[in-house]
């Protein structure tokens, strides 16, 4: 079976995103008074062949262990979709 | 003399100048590739600054599962001296031979210029030749150089002394947000270095300083139990 995995890095919250804070300065200079937060991640996607949706979940979680995430800095999220 | 393992990724292009530095103060340096899985009895590794693999997902990221990098491992292990120098740093950040990482510059510019370094750990294979406290000139040219790691790593590094290098100078004194101003650091047992400077940019008169000259003469030196009994030294 193939499974669709969508990840979302993001910037691990407490740690300085210097993006998201550009990106939202340049946010309220256009008018959009009340925009806050801004923290700007990444989205992967991939297909995946796996067994059952449990082990999609699984190896995709590896995935994002081992090098789609730096455990230091970012956290994941996973949704494991199926075809 | 010393045996000395320059390695090489593509998009590395401090490949050449530290070769260079390496040669300079009497090393037999080779360049080894990226997809080799033998460091060819090297006694020494240098990591060069450029842009592994585009910077891809991050930098260093993708370099860290290169071929070359379980024989780096295997060498750090046995105690083999390990230098990584900017993008080097991240590589090794990124291999779990040093702790933490290196994000985004706080201010998001790329950042190229000279800027004031204190030396503060002379233990390690690279920084022996110095004084504890030498302030140094060095040039630096990155965009993700902010040294970021948990409060309890950042803790243990200064209690033990890792802090290798730290931003000095009094006004703008740190051009990249790092936390605690680090510049450089190392691993528990001292023998993997990183670094941001770039001191194979600042190693022979020509070049208008050599205030970097101090870390390829340390390794010239250095005689802690080189790994490869056989080979060079």
């Amino acid at each position: 079976m193939t499974y669709r995995v969508h990840v979302r890095v993001m910037p691990r919250a407490g740690l300085l995103d210097p993006q998201g804070q550009a990106v939202e300065h340049a946010l309220v200079s256009l008018g959009f008074d009340g925009a806050g937060q801004v923290r700007i991640g990444r989205a992967i996607e991939l297909e995946l062949d796996a067994p059952g949706p449990d082990a999609a979940t699984a190896r995709a979680r590896e995935m994002c262990e081992r090098l789609l995430a730096n455990p230091v800095t970012e956290d994941f999220e996973l949704e494991v979709e199926g075809h | 003399m010393h045996r000395v393992a320059v390695l090489r990724f593509p998009g590395s292009n401090c490949d050449e100048d530290t070769l260079r530095a390496a040669a300079r103060v009497g090393a037999d340096p080779f360049y080894v590739w990226h997809r080799d899985t033998d460091l060819r009895g090297a006694d020494v590794v240098l990591i060069p600054g450029g842009f592994s693999y585009g910077d891809y997902l991050r930098s260093g990221a993708i370099a860290r599962f290169s071929p070359v990098m379980g024989a780096v491992q295997r060498h750090a292990a046995a105690g083999g001296p390990v230098l990584g120098i900017c993008n080097g740093f991240q590589i090794l950040c990124e291999a779990h031979l040093l702790p933490g990482a290196l994000m985004r510059n706080e201010r998001l510019s790329f950042v190229s210029r000279p800027v004031e370094v204190a030396i503060e750990n002379v233990r390690t294979p690279f920084t022996t030749a110095f004084e504890p406290g030498a302030r140094l000139r060095l040039p630096i040219a990155h965009g993700e150089g902010r040294y970021v790691a948990e409060p309890a790593t950042i803790d243990m590094l200064e209690a033990e002394g890792r802090v290798v290098m730290r931003y000095a100078r009094a006004e703008d004194a740190n051009p990249n947000g790092s936390m605690h101003d680090i510049a450089g650091i190392a691993n528990a047992a001292g023998n993997v270095v990183g670094i941001m400077p770039h001191p194979e940019r600042a190693a022979e008169p020509i070049l208008g300083t050599e205030d970097g000259a101090g870390f390829f003469a340390s390794m010239a030196a250095w005689s802690g139990s080189p790994i490869n009994s056989g080979a060079g030294s």
